[in-house]
């Protein structure tokens, strides 16, 4: 994984210099990235890619990507030699500097990044290239063993002494180590179900790691839980929203991956997550207020049913996909909180932990 | 609406106009207490049974009958003048140059002349104007001028079946009525019938009670002794023969496309043959030179098809024909009925063949008329009428509009209820003097007359919005006419012009009508279709030419960072690029 990338990119730039002098127009190969070309690995738990690839050949018509893809790797190459970093929002400025090569707009020079990534089968990481988003939230019985960037000392973080705040992921969490006694990791959709959580101490209560991922969770998130899981052999419970979104983008994409990454995927994945809640029967059994189906909910839950591979693999969850759809609800983690604001903590945790064989694979 | 007797009508004919009318016209005083009573009867039994309770004043229908008075056709329009398109003064004067140039050009033309027109429009204050109109036609008999201009419904035109710009004989004497009303001066009238034939000149006001002419001053003109008046003299001898109308009227003069400068403009194209002088009030003289030196092909007259007759028409022929049986009346009063077809249809509607038709009651008239819409005909002949053509079209387009492209269709004709009509169309598109996003500009015509008012009424536009303009590559918006610099242009020529008005001013939207409209307009869209994709992939090559001049040197400059290439090699590889990539673009 951390194996450089610039002996790649030298050999494909040099790969198209020598076919423009023998006459010929150069292509670039790039695997497809999507959810159409991964296939669902079961033993391994993450989607990988497969072999399917599209060729973009330097025509008239592509002329200007293709310039802005070699400009790309220039600038990547540049990175990793200085030793520097730049995020995606400053590798976009920098490209105003490439006149009429310059990207307009900041969509087009991450398309570029994640073809050029992907080109490569590296992390963006890897290229120089860092995401400008924050990681995770952690709290709870783990001490996370870091380097001070200026002395490279040794530092010890207890994720127990943030009070009411957290211990933050950073973007590269592959140096970093884990010490814990704790049974199991909750990683949590919401920011707003974290801090109840860690107001009322319930990893103390529970002897667990609380992460919330806030939303999708970024890559360095999905890593951190990875390695932690690994080293340590805890299990992974994750706590989302009774919803399409939370079951097929949030869940899915943390456990096995995404098609978008797919090339990456076998580093960015939990597969031993187990889904927590809250699950369709969920909604029923604790009767939870409800919100109708929006339009875009059924399309998503159908387009899983169909076309997903790690949904078409485990028939429990087409099953509660289904009866989702057929109920025409969601429910949200914190509609908990009809049945008092700590019912979650002392009622509805402590009742689906006991029984980790019946949370959804 | 011209109604102007020609010197080069047969003699008979001539004859027998007026005696028709004098005829026609005790019937529709005889008609008027016939309605009263018959309104009057009801109201009168109705009247019985009240109570007295109030002392209401209840007239009897004696009392009734003493106000009921004739209303004469004058006075009816003196009242309803905008049913003619006199409702503002801005439009009055439109539609007084319009009714003098439609009888101009139609008398022109019926005489086999090229015309030549001189328009003068000079104010005299801000609110009255004075409008004179002359032409090189056969000029009008001294007879017949004082009928023409001071009677209404006096016409050549109504009665026949034939495409012309006047139909029903109301225009220029109307004109003059509503120039009487607001100005009080008479309508003028000078005409020559002849370089050897002394001209005459009439002031003529209409009494509007009886609708008869009443002759106000009467002269002759003696073409050798110069006119006294300077402007007069200016178009005295221009020509061996015409007509000059004079009229004042109240109005006001405003430019642009719905103005009168844009229907003489617009005139101009629609009659290449026609040499138009036009002096504007503000002294501008515009001048539109003949394009075409030949007379478009003469209109004929034809008789109605049966297929457009209603119900009421042919109760009315029946009763006025005088042919002897049905069969010979189907025969002789329509087109397209031969004797035995005619035969036919008269046992379809179980008449006699040897009925006479003045006596056909109101239920035989019915089932004659649903025996004639059931029965297979022919359609009418189509060669009555006069196209502009696509190369005229063209020409006058190009000659009034600087555009990049033209194109100009002229379709065969096609019937609405049984009346032979057909449609051209033409565009003009692109250029700098066209406003580029606005919608674009209509010129709508109808038999070569120029329809400025009511344009979302027409079917013209209609068809126009219901074309589907992206195909041409043309911005449209749903339910909107196109964007784009463009100028569309549309003539509808028929033997008679379904108008939504009496004013005529919208094409009814027969769906006949709608149809050959659109075909034509998907004829000259193709053709513009065919242009501006040309000029799209010249863009496109020209866009892929900067393309590859811009973009190469990115790709030089990233290998030079990448390999640590020098200078040299560099621009090699970017000449070696370009090459290849220009080549393969020819070869494409």
């Amino acid at each position: 994984m951390t194996e450089s990338v610039v002996p790649k990119i030298k050999k494909e730039a040099k790969s198209v210099e020598e076919s423009i002098l023998k006459r010929k127009k150069p292509s670039l190969r790039f695997p497809i990235r999507s959810l159409a070309n991964v296939r669902y690995l079961e033993k391994e738990g993450y989607f990988e890619i497969r072999g399917r690839k599209k060729e973009r050949t330097l025509t008239v018509n592509t002329v200007k990507t293709f310039a802005q893809t070699l400009r790309m790797m220039a600038l990547s190459k540049t990175l990793v030699e200085t030793d520097d970093i730049a995020t995606k929002r400053e590798a976009y400025y920098v490209s105003k500097n490439w006149d009429e090569a310059r990207f307009l707009e900041q969509t087009e020079s991450d398309t570029v990044m994640d073809d050029v990534e992907a080109l490569f089968e590296v992390n963006r990481e890897q290229l120089g290239f860092v995401p400008e988003e924050k990681g995770g939230d952690v709290a709870g019985n783990l001490i996370v063993i870091d380097k001070d960037p200026n002395t490279g000392k040794e530092i010890r973080i207890d994720c127990t002494k943030f009070g009411s705040g957290a211990y933050s992921i950073p973007i590269s969490v592959e140096d970093l180590g884990f010490e814990t006694k704790a049974k199991f990791i909750l990683v949590i959709e919401t920011a707003g179900m974290f801090q109840r959580l860690v107001k009322h101490g319930y990893w103390k209560k529970a002897n667990c790691i609380l992460v919330s991922m806030g939303g999708v969770p970024t890559r360095a998130c999905r890593r951190f839980i990875r390695r932690l899981a690994d080293v340590q052999k805890i299990p992974v419970y994750v706590f989302v929203d009774g919803d399409p979104y939370g079951i097929s983008n949030i869940y899915r994409t943390f456990k096995v991956g995404s098609g978008n990454a797919a090339h990456i995927n076998e580093f960015f994945c939990v597969p031993q997550a187990r889904f927590l809640g809250i699950t369709p029967q969920d909604i029923l059994d604790y009767k939870l207020p409800t919100h109708p189906l929006k339009e875009v909910d059924v399309k998503r839950a159908k387009d899983a049913l169909k076309n997903d591979p790690f949904f078409l693999h485990h028939k429990e969850w087409a099953k509660a996909i289904e009866h989702l759809v057929s109920m025409g609800v969601r429910a949200e983690q914190q509609a908990l909180a009809a049945h008092g604001l700590n019912y979650v903590i002392d009622t509805y945790l402590p009742e689906k932990i006991k029984h980790p064989e019946k949370f959804l694979p | 609406m011209a109604k102007r007797q020609l010197e080069l009508i047969p003699r008979n004919e001539k004859k027998e106009r007026p005696a028709k009318k004098a005829a026609s016209k005790p019937a529709i005083v005889r008609a008027t207490p016939k309605t009263a009573a018959k309104r009057a009867a009801p109201k009168a039994a109705a009247a019985k049974p009240a109570p007295a309770s109030k002392p209401i004043v209840r007239l009897t229908a004696t009392d009734l009958a003493a106000r009921q008075r004739e209303i004469s056709v004058s006075e009816f329009f003196t009242k309803n003048r905008h049913l003619l398109g006199f409702d503002s003064p801005a439009k009055a004067l439109l539609t007084t140059v319009k009714e003098a140039v439609d009888n101009a050009l139609d008398a022109c033309e019926e005489a086999g002349i090229l015309p030549d027109l001189v328009i003068v429009i000079s104010e005299i204050s801000e609110t009255r104007y004075k409008v004179v109109v002359q032409d090189n036609g056969p000029g009008i008999v001294k007879a017949q001028i004082p009928r023409i201009f001071g009677q209404l419904l006096y016409g050549s035109k109504f009665h026949t079946l034939r495409q012309a710009r006047g139909q029903q004989g109301i225009g220029i004497s109307a004109a003059g009525m509503y120039g009487q009303l607001t100005t009080g001066k008479p309508i003028r009238i000078a005409s020559h019938t002849g370089s050897k034939k002394p001209g005459h000149e009439y002031e003529i006001q209409i009494d509007t009670k009886r609708n008869q002419p009443v002759i106000v001053s009467e002269r002759e003109l003696d073409g050798n002794q110069p006119e006294p008046d300077k402007e007069k003299r200016a178009v005295q001898r221009a020509f061996d023969h015409g007509t000059r109308v004079e009229l004042e009227i109240e109005a006001t003069y405003k430019k642009g496309r719905h103005s009168v400068d844009g229907y003489i403009e617009q005139t101009a194209m629609a009659n290449p043959h026609a040499s138009v002088t036009y002096v504007a009030p503000d002294g501008e003289r515009h001048e539109y030179a003949r394009v075409a030196q030949e007379l478009p092909k003469a209109p004929l007259e034809i008789k109605p098809h049966p297929h457009g007759v209603e119900l009421g028409i042919l109760l009315k022929m029946l009763h006025e024909t005088k042919a002897r049986n049905i069969v010979s009346f189907l025969h002789g009063e329509f087109s397209r009925v031969s004797a035995p077809v005619a035969e036919e249809i008269a046992k379809a509607a179980g008449l006699a063949v040897s009925m006479s038709p003045q006596k056909a009651a109101r239920e035989q008239a019915e089932s004659l008329y649903k025996a004639i819409q059931a029965a297979k005909l022919m359609a009418p002949q189509s060669n009555v009428l006069s196209p502009i053509g696509e190369e005229l079209l063209l020409e006058g387009l190009k000659k009034q509009i600087t555009a990049d492209f033209y194109a100009a269709t002229s379709r065969s004709p096609a019937v609405y209820r049984g009346n032979p009509f057909l449609v051209e169309a033409a565009l003009a598109y692109g250029g700098g003097s066209l406003p580029g996003d606005e919608l674009i500009t209509m010129i709508r015509f109808a038999n070569r007359v120029p329809l400025l008012y009511q344009q979302s009424a027409c079917a013209i536009t209609k068809s126009v919005i219901q074309t589907t303009w992206k195909t041409y590559g043309i911005q449209q918006s749903r339910g909107a006419l196109p964007a784009a610099p463009m100028v569309v242009m549309v003539h509808i020529a028929s033997v008679w012009v379904p108008f939504t008005s009496e004013s005529k001013e919208a094409v009814a939207s027969y769906p006949e009508i709608m149809k050959e409209i659109k075909l034509a307009i998907q004829d000259v869209g193709r053709k513009l279709g065919l242009y501006i994709r040309r000029g799209l992939r010249e863009a496109d090559a020209e866009k892929k030419r900067s393309y590859i001049e811009k973009y190469i040197p990115h790709i030089g400059i990233a290998l030079q960072v990448i390999l640590d290439i020098d200078d040299k090699r560099k621009e090699k590889v970017c000449a070696t690029l370009k090459d290849t990539l220009e080549r393969s673009r020819n070869n494409d």
